[in-house]
């Protein structure tokens, strides 16, 4: 590998936090040679985020940081900020988690980066924003010219990131540090981001740091890994090495953790039930035709106008008893709408709930109340859909209490200690608060707040996505060990495709408020014949660096549209598409392609893959 | 992969302790541990201890004039320059009638304090209602209320409390009411602002899922969890209101003689600040003290309950 | 934004209505009048004053005759200064006081920044300490507290400063010669610099940890770049949205340092107005000072929004 350019001996970052100090990097060494791709992985509080803020010398006011950084043979840990910020931004240059947050709100993007330039290369105005545009350009923003004007909250999530990458390329670095820049992104804009990453590493051979809690994102992008675990490097190793031959017991649980879109069934999970045989013909659920509008207020010139947010438009669908359905979609696909929806936590616009044989459309509240037993909802963030002021047992025990009121107290604490020992909780903590217990236990308490009243319906809207993969999976045996236990019907509601093959029996996929697909576990992913399924699939990244390397690039690009054109829904049916985005258009019918595979009408895979423009176009309408 | 991944679970389970520590402990706990809140509320609780008692054991009253006396300092004065030495329990000197200024500066404590907490929980209970009214029922009640609002933190409100005061003669319970009800404004935003964001919390959706009633949650979620900032800005109220008190006894349009306030003493001491500057110098630094102290219990307050703020 | 000014404006005109209604009942409800005086006048002539002054009609005639004049921008006589108009009045002491608040508020506005910013770059220093406290110690103690000592020092004693002998009138307004502003002006100052410092150190220590300013850093920015250029706009919004309920202070504060050091602005005239119950005075006042909040306000968020590009005009 030659002479490294960063080299880490025995580095030590510690924080001083009002209950005490935390140690969060451990006499840590690090290579990273030049033009070199290192992988750092692990969960969250290992320490990797904080390792390489150090290496910058960004640490919190409260951090210090202590060993050494070698850049080129040149100590630069703890240096006087001036001359730390020769290499800061030219040499050394850093992409950040949220782009949204990380770029400065009152600024255009253009000057932000132009900034970086006159100071770093000391370069005239009109030339740094002629460079500008040319890097702009070279990752692959649409109209640079007019984009440098614009402000980060009037671009999408995947063009911001775009604007940190050029940012951070600008000025030609030697290593380029990349903090988790995917993980606020959406699966097919990440897949775009990667697409950029990878050309820049061919094109200008700096050497990179991926730093990732995804193994996926790490096996195409990285040539060398580092696994952390609590401020250590457990174990390190060339790509195919950490995926192929893990020798570490944490790399390996790393690894068996991670779901997999390409092998539904791991040994070693609890596998999911088939759903129950008997009543197979008895739906518990029966949607039909649900659609849900918002008004948005919209400032024009002289009076404000009022546009509908069609957040869920015109789904159906049925669900029987202990079976699951996966609902599947991006940011603002209305899968959580829906769910909530279904649930009558939100009015509904137009469209019929049947729950076994009774329509809940104008149900009074109070016989509402009484059937909420039989429907419960699991939530993302485990922290706060707890009450933080009340006990985990008193969060637990609030259904029993106004939905089985009969129960005196010691039948109440009854329960509780024996549902808490169901989902993996000692009973022995029911006067603990939520904030004395990790993500992954919240996430018990709440699934074990919804199951105490023994529903029949489970709702998880994106119950396991705010966790770490390790304790993921484990909630996800979790929830399939309960189901077979109890037999109830879920739905599981995910943006992660990989999730929910190994959880649902059947998917369906969302797009814009409506269904595109809908078929059984196998065959949608097996074989999808939405060009939407298509994308979605292609673009999960995989924990095998082989299949990455063998993957062909994605053909996509350009956001997601907003979801205030009424153009959106017809990206996939450019033929029938008024090009008005206020227009009423037509509306895909489903068609059954197959026994129970469903798939919306759109114009033949080639022409949508191959004309791109209008979606852009749509991209750029936003904000 | 459990070996690795339940470590946390693990820890947890070989903890000592089985009760949990509620928010509020840890928040007591941190507040106490704030030196300058804690010295905050000892000066203050001195402060109002010595004021109640004050009369059961000084041996001169509020309004007992001895014209011999007449702005005296106390004998303890440095400057020997002074008219005279007013001598006995007269420690911090006689005013400009030939009053105990001691006793007088503790009952202006009284109703100085008084004002404040009175105007303080009314301004509490207007604003605390308003707020979580048109926070959780939102819509177009948020909107008309919040609107009635707007237009309210236009108006000149101290001019208004002017008005009143001389429309009806200084009368001391309207003077609390007055005050009170022009400080409930920030309040009611204050409210409504975190009845909005707590509604969003899954915790409220997780409520209504689980049958829980509109009433019972505004009680068991809404209202326990808006009580940390409510209680910040009522420590920050107090003194607001204390300075507004004394603006109006400045003006004359405060508290009637021979009953007292820090506001009206001071504009008193100010006028003889030359001859007699104890006559400032005691109730401007007793005022000055115990706003201090509300300023300091509210960061601590502040830092308490919500501590990523550190 | 325009159509955001005039909706504004539009909406504004409910709020001085609600005002001068209000002003004006709680005016009528109290106990005696202009013209209730030590010697009792004949009824006969009372009543000739009155009806001059169109007293005798019913309160509501009053009102609407009131309001009426008021659309076409007349404020009407004063009942206790003869010979002047209300608008005469106000248009008299209106500069003197708009000169004197806008004077402390930019002064506020410069030293707060200015000491705020340098605090919270030395978060938890000693620099920090000494601005806090310092703030402090003027929010705690009122204008009416501070106008006696500064008088005291700079008025009656004197100031040796490189040789000179500084001594400043401690009263009136000699048609605002700067030696007459320095002491009510320092006083108006002195709370709103300790708020505004306090203010801009609180958002500053914020946006200092903000993702962008990390970012700003990590692009090797020299430090004055990234206080200046990435920190100090977005710290300055709540201090734009404090302007408002500032410039409320600063009125309040006025009518203090007028009565104290006796200048001739409209505080004063309110005071007097107030206690003298000379309605239409009291009643142009406050109209007065209810058009500049809802102006200045509305300013505000103009700033707020030019200053934050996210802001969507609402409400």
């Amino acid at each position: 590998m030659g002479q490294p350019i960063l080299q880490v001996r025995n580095l030590n970052v510690r924080f001083k936090t009002p209950d005490g100090e935390v140690h969060a990097v451990k006499n840590l060494d690090l290579d990273i040679g030049e033009g070199e791709c290192l992988g750092v992985v692990g969960e969250s509080g290992s320490g990797k985020s904080q390792l390489f803020l150090a290496i910058a010398g960004l640490l919190a006011s409260n951090g210090r940081a202590t060993g050494s950084v070698k850049f080129r043979g040149r100590e630069i840990l703890n240096l006087r900020q001036s001359q730390l910020n020769q290499l800061r931004g030219s040499k050394i240059t850093m992409i950040f988690q949220d782009p949204l947050t990380s770029l400065t709100p009152h600024m255009t993007i253009g000057s932000q980066i132009v900034e970086s330039l006159r100071v770093h290369q000391r370069v005239p105005y009109v030339e740094a924003r002629r460079r500008t545009i040319e890097i702009l350009e070279l990752v692959r923003i649409p109209e640079a010219a007019k984009r440098m004007n614009q402000y980060p909250h009037q671009l999408s999530g995947g063009m911001r990131q775009r604007v940190m990458i050029a940012m951070a390329t600008a000025c030609g670095p030697d290593l380029l540090i990349a903090d988790e820049p995917t993980t606020a992104l959406d699966v097919t804009v990440q897949a775009q981001i990667l697409d950029i990453m990878r050309d820049l590493k061919k094109e200008i051979k700096t050497a990179i740091v991926m730093v990732s809690h995804d193994m996926g994102v790490i096996a195409g992008m990285a040539d060398n890994v580092q696994v952390m675990r609590e401020g250590r490097i457990v174990e390190a190793g060339t790509v195919d090495q950490i995926f192929y031959a893990p020798r570490h017991g944490y790399t390996k649980a790393l690894l068996d953790a991670m779901p997999r879109i390409d092998r539904p069934i791991r040994a070693g999970h609890v596998a999911l039930a088939p759903p129950s045989t008997i009543g197979a013909e008895q739906r518990l659920l029966d949607v039909e035709d649900l659609r849900v509008h918002f008004p948005i207020k919209i400032e024009s010139f002289p009076f404000r106008r009022t546009k509908l947010v069609r957040a869920v438009d015109g789904v159906s669908f049925s669900l029987r008893e202990g079976e699951t359905l996966g609902i599947v979609g991006e940011t603002g696909c209305g899968k959580s709408t829906l769910a909530r929806a279904v649930l009558n936590l939100l009015p509904r616009t137009c469209g019929v709930v049947v729950w076994c044989g009774r329509n809940l459309t104008g149900i009074a509240d109070p016989a509402m109340r009484k059937l909420r037993k039989e429907f419960q909802i699991v939530f993302q963030d485990p922290l706060a859909s707890l009450d933080p002021r009340m006990t985990v047992g008193e969060s637990i025990s609030e259904p029993l209490r106004s939905l089985r009121p009969e129960l005196n107290a010691e039948e109440v604490r009854g329960e509780v200690r024996a549902i808490m020992e169901k989902v993996g909780l000692d009973p022995a903590w029911i006067n603990r608060y939520p904030h004395e217990f990790s993500g992954g236990q919240n996430q018990r308490v709440g699934i074990a707040r919804a199951m105490i009243v023994r529903p029949k319906l489970i709702v998880c809207d994106e119950a396991v996505s705010a966790l770490d993969v390790s304790i993921q999976s484990q909630i996800v045996d979790l929830i399939l060990a309960l189901q077979s236990e109890f037999r109830m019907s879920l739905l599981f509601i995910s943006h992660d495709l990989s999730v929910v093959r190994q959880v649902a029996h059947r998917v369906m996929v969302l797009y814009m408020g409506r269904v595109v697909e809908l078929a059984d576990r196998h065959t949608i992913y097996e074989d999808p014949r939405h060009p939407y399924t298509r994308e979605l699939i292609a673009a999960v990244p995989l924990p095998d660096p082989r299949a990455e390397r063998a993957k062909p690039r994605v053909a996509l690009s350009g956001d997601l549209p907003s979801p205030l054109d009424s153009r959106a829904q017809l990206s996939f049916l450019k033929s029938k598409m008024i090009d008005d985005p206020d227009a009423e258009q037509y509306r895909p019918q489903l068609i059954e392609v197959a026994p129970g595979h469903f798939v919306a009408e759109h114009d033949p895979v080639r022409t949508v893959i191959g004309e791109q423009e209008p979606r852009r176009r749509a991209a750029t309408s936003r904000g | 992969m459990t070996a690795y991944a339940d470590e946390r679970t693990e820890l947890a389970r070989r903890a000592p302790y089985i009760k949990g520590r509620s928010l509020w402990i840890d928040a007591r706990r941190r507040l106490f541990r704030n030196k300058a809140a804690v010295a905050g509320m000892t000066i203050l609780g001195t402060i109002a201890a010595i004021a109640v008692a004050v009369p059961f054991f000084w041996p001169y009253t509020y309004d007992a004039i001895n014209y011999g006396l007449v702005n005296c300092a106390p004998d303890w004065w440095p400057d020997t320059s002074v008219m005279c030495n007013a001598g006995g329990w007269h420690i911090f000197g006689m005013d400009s009638v030939g009053r105990d200024l001691f006793v007088r500066v503790l009952y202006g404590a009284r109703v100085s304090l008084a004002i404040g907490l009175v105007a303080t929980l009314v301004s509490l209970l207007i604003g605390v209602s308003y707020g979580a009214i048109a926070g959780f029922v939102g819509g177009r009640l948020d909107e008309v209320m919040m609107r009635f609002v707007d237009v309210l933190y236009s108006l000149p409100y101290l001019f208004l409390v002017i008005i009143l005061m001389v429309v009806f003669n200084r009368n001391f319970f309207l003077l609390f009411v007055a005050i009170g009800a022009v400080e409930w404004l920030t309040m009611s935003r204050i409210v409504r602002g975190q009845t909005l964001s707590i509604k969003q919390k899954e915790f409220i959706e997780a409520a209504r899922a689980a049958g829980v009633g509109t009433g019972t949650t505004i009680r068991r979620h809404i209202v326990p969890n808006v009580l940390g900032p409510v209680v910040v800005y009522v420590t920050l109220t107090i003194p607001t209101v204390i300075l507004a008190e004394s603006f109006l006894s400045f003006l004359g349009l405060g508290i009637q003689e021979p009953l007292t306030s820090w506001g009206v003493l001071i504009s008193e001491g100010a006028a003889q600040m030359e001859s007699a500057p104890w006559m400032l110098i005691f109730p401007a630094g007793f005022m000055a003290v115990t706003l201090f102290c509300f300023n300091f219990i509210g960061d601590g307050l502040r830092d308490a309950l919500d501590p990523k703020d550190r | 934004m325009v159509s955001y000014a005039i909706r504004r404006g539009l909406g504004a005109i409910p709020t001085l209505l609600i005002i001068v209604t209000l002003a004006f009942f709680m005016m009528r409800i109290a106990p005696g009048g202009p013209f209730d005086s030590q010697r009792r006048l004949p009824p006969e002539i009372e009543h000739n004053i009155k009806a001059a002054y169109n007293l005798d009609k019913p309160v509501y005639e009053q009102y609407l005759m009131y309001m009426g004049r008021l659309v076409r921008g007349d404020l009407g006589p004063s009942f206790k200064n003869k010979d002047f108009t209300v608008t005469e009045l106000i248009a008299d002491g209106l500069p003197v006081s708009a000169r004197l608040g806008l004077s402390a508020m930019i002064i506020a506005i410069f030293l707060g920044i200015t000491l705020g910013t340098v605090a919270a770059l030395n978060q938890n220093g000693g620099i920090d300490f000494g601005v806090m406290s310092l703030a402090m110690v003027g929010i705690t103690i009122p204008t009416f507290v501070t106008a006696p000592i500064l008088t005291l020092i700079l008025g009656v004693y004197g100031l040796k400063l490189f040789g000179m002998d500084i001594t400043l009138p401690v009263g009136g307004w000699n048609g605002g010669a700067l030696a007459n502003m320095v002491l009510p002006v320092t006083v108006l100052a002195l709370p709103q610099i300790a708020i505004v410092s306090r203010l801009v150190r609180g958002s500053m220590v914020e946006v200092l940890r903000s993702n962008y300013v990390r970012t700003a850093r990590a692009k090797g920015l020299p430090n004055r770049l990234v206080v200046l250029r990435h920190a100090l706009r977005a710290a300055l919004l709540p201090l734009v949205s404090y302007l408002g309920p500032a410039i409320a202070g600063l009125l309040t504060g006025s009518l203090v340092v007028e009565t104290i050091f006796g200048i001739p602005g409209i505080g004063r005239y309110f005071v007097l107005g107030a206690l003298n119950r000379d309605y239409t005075l009291v009643m142009g006042v406050v109209i007065c000072y209810a058009i500049f909040i809802i102006l200045l306000n509305l300013l505000a968020d103009l700033l707020y929004a030019a200053l934050d590009p996210r802001v969507r005009y609402e409400r």
